[in-house]
């Protein structure tokens, strides 16, 4: 009886192209717009958390914090390389801790130059930042603790500098600094936040506090937690153990800052995750007009069929069964929309996504949950119209022209 | 004659409205119709005769007394009651044919097999097979506006046979069509009566019609006044006095 039923209602839908289309338009365009939205915001998602995953592996920045200093602008006192060992000693879900010292500079080769930031560090560095090196080699044991000017040039600053000719045991001039090149980074392309990751250079770290900056500061520690251990917690390991070595009285304001890049990539794909959400609230309310379409559509039909619903009733059909018959057709109607929807839908944020360079991120929950919806819409909407028809008395539903 | 009623009305009445407004539409018709039978039921407009045929097929119920379909009480049933008791055993025929528009016909014909729930297969073979008994089987992918009035009507008739029911109730078959059309009908009539022996109540106000049937039962004023072999029933009058356009059920 339902395949008959199903039969019958598709026939009657292919009877009516036009109308059928056009009852199922706004379910289209409702669950379309459900699904293009949502998928292209589940790409944006992705894109901000891999964006910011690129920035390095369970990355943790230790800076002294200058601007929370109450009562100016005192700057906070820089760390130092004890600092670094403690860390690396205390902090027992630390992986690796690579101090790092800064200074802007410019590096010349030939008759070309280029204006960058210079960071002495370790070869951890390379580790925290998931950098990884495409030719030359890394610093030697006895180079990472000597001031041996030697450097890691990254891939922007090696086709800048460079261009086609091999950079390996070249030297280059860093402001008054010579150096020589012993290794190329890999490219790791843009962080979230904008910038080139490969407009680097890297020096020991002596070789930059002596030679170029003349002090024995740190200006940032990098540290990657381990692999299954939480950020959150190494966090709050390294905050207590700096609040301790810096004096930080208890209830005293940090001069330091600790930040956590999953922490920041969870508040970003959460707020870009709530932007989703509202979107595909919001198409989901032209699913409802997509759901009245239908019904009105309906109400119209069992109207126009009176004499058909009587000549059925004589015949024998029960009033569930011309029910059975009208809300089939809806649901068929309404869930062939919502087919249609998801497939215009994943068409258009296909495009979408390509064309802003975002992943597609297909989401399935989404599609079932809309799907379910079309039919349910069918259901809810296709009653009353199904009520009625079944409640037509057979002589008059038979008299009516 | 059997003494099988298909049909029985036992002081059957039929009221609409009340107080000053009250219309007997029926006032108590004894009536009886017998397997094998071919009854014409007759009758000017307001006679009541498109009452009794909504009676005797089960579309409403009597106001007063009580009507027997092969033995059993149809006051008694509920609305879905009735319709499987005419999708069992009763096969409609309509003066207006009342095919669905858009549908072959043998896809008209197959309706009342799936609500019976016969297979798909099946439904096809026993569509095929009652629109040869109407002489249509070549016309079974045409739609009703590719076909005749006259074919109209006997795809109809083929619908109404398609489930074998044991009665076949035609409301004024012949009414919509001109004179060659209108025999054609009722000697089909007349053969599917005689040779497969179905029993067939006709409503009609054509007093020519009589000659095919084997008995009138003539209704006037809501009361059945006669009651016989139609050479024995006076038609006193003019029948029908309306156009057929305006015809409205009494």
């Amino acid at each position: 009886m339902i395949r008959a039923t199903l039969v019958m209602a598709l026939r009657e839908i292919r009877r009516n192209t036009l109308r059928s289309f056009l009852t199922m338009l706004g379910i289209v365009i409702g669950v379309g717009a459900v699904i293009a939205l949502t998928t292209i915001g589940e790409g944006a998602t992705a894109r901000v958390t891999q964006d910011i995953a690129k920035l390095g592996n369970n990355l943790l920045i230790v800076q002294p914090d200058r601007s929370r200093r109450s009562g100016g602008f005192t700057p906070a006192a820089p760390f130092r390389q004890t600092d670094v060992e403690i860390i690396r000693q205390e902090v027992t879900g630390a992986e690796a801790v690579a101090p790092t010292a800064n200074r802007q500079a410019m590096a010349v080769w030939g008759n070309r130059n280029r204006q960058l930031s210079a960071t002495g560090t370790t070869n951890d560095y390379l580790t925290v930042r998931g950098y990884t090196l495409s030719a030359g080699r890394s610093f030697m044991e006895s180079e990472e603790n000597s001031s041996s000017p030697l450097c890691i040039i990254g891939a922007t600053v090696r086709t800048e500098l460079f261009g086609g000719s091999d950079p390996i045991g070249q030297s280059i001039r860093l402001d008054k600094l010579s150096c020589e090149v012993i290794g190329v980074l890999g490219a790791k392309g843009q962080s979230g936040m904008g910038q080139d990751q490969d407009d680097v250079i890297l020096l020991p770290l002596r070789t930059v506090q002596r030679r170029m900056l003349g002090t024995n500061d740190v200006n940032a520690i990098y540290v990657s937690a381990a692999e299954g251990r939480s950020t959150a917690q190494v966090k709050s390991q390294m905050e207590s153990l700096l609040r301790q070595r810096r004096r930080i009285p208890p209830g005293g304001e940090d001069d330091f800052s600790v930040r956590d890049m999953a922490e920041i990539a969870a508040a970003m794909s959460s707020a870009t995750g709530v932007l989703t959400t509202l979107l595909g609230a919001i198409a989901g309310v032209s699913l409802l007009v997509g759901g009245i379409g239908i019904m009105n559509i309906m109400l119209v039909n069992v109207t126009e069929r009176t004499r058909e619903i009587g000549i059925r009733l004589a015949i024998g059909a029960r009033g569930r069964e011309v029910m059975l018959q009208f809300l089939v057709e809806a649901v068929v109607l309404s869930t062939l929309g919502g087919v249609i929807g998801i497939l215009l839908g994943l068409f258009g944020s296909y495009m979408a996504t390509r064309s802003l360079q975002m992943p597609f991120v297909l989401v399935p929950d989404v599609m079932g949950l809309a799907f379910v919806f079309s039919a349910l819409v069918g259901i809810g909407f296709g009653y009353l119209p199904a009520h009625k028809a079944a409640r037509l008395n057979p002589i008059e539903a038979l008299r009516h022209e | 004659m059997t003494t099988f009623a298909v049909v029985e009305f036992k002081g059957v009445s039929k009221i609409y409205g009340a107080g000053d407004t009250e219309v007997r539409a029926l006032d108590g018709v004894d009536m009886r119709i017998h397997r094998g039978e071919f009854v014409a039921i007759m009758g000017s407009s307001g006679s009541g005769k498109s009452t009794a045929m909504n009676l005797i097929g089960c579309l409403d119920l009597p106001t007063l007394g009580a009507y027997e379909f092969r033995g059993v009480n149809v006051c008694e049933l509920d609305a879905d009651q009735r319709a499987l008791l005419r999708r069992m055993y009763i096969g409609f025929v309509f003066q207006g044919f009342n095919l669905l528009a858009r549908t072959s016909a043998v896809e008209n014909v197959e309706l009342p097999l799936v609500y019976r729930r016969v297979p798909a297969r099946e439904r096809r073979e026993r569509a095929m097979e009652s629109l040869r008994a109407v002489g249509l089987e070549n016309r079974a992918h045409h739609t009703p506006s590719e076909l005749s009035g006259g074919q109209q009507q006997r795809v109809a008739i083929a619908r109404a046979l398609v489930s074998d029911p044991s009665l076949l109730l035609a409301d004024e078959p012949t009414g919509n069509l001109d004179s060659p059309r209108k025999r054609e009908i009722m000697e089909l009539l007349v053969r599917l009566n005689e040779e497969r022996g179905i029993t067939i109540a006709m409503v009609t106000h054509e007093p020519d019609m009589s000659v095919y049937v084997s008995r009138v039962a003539m209704f006037k004023d809501g009361k059945l006044v006669g009651d016989d072999a139609p050479e024995h029933v006076t038609f006193a009058g003019p029948l029908s006095t309306r156009p057929l356009s305006s015809r409205q059920s009494s």
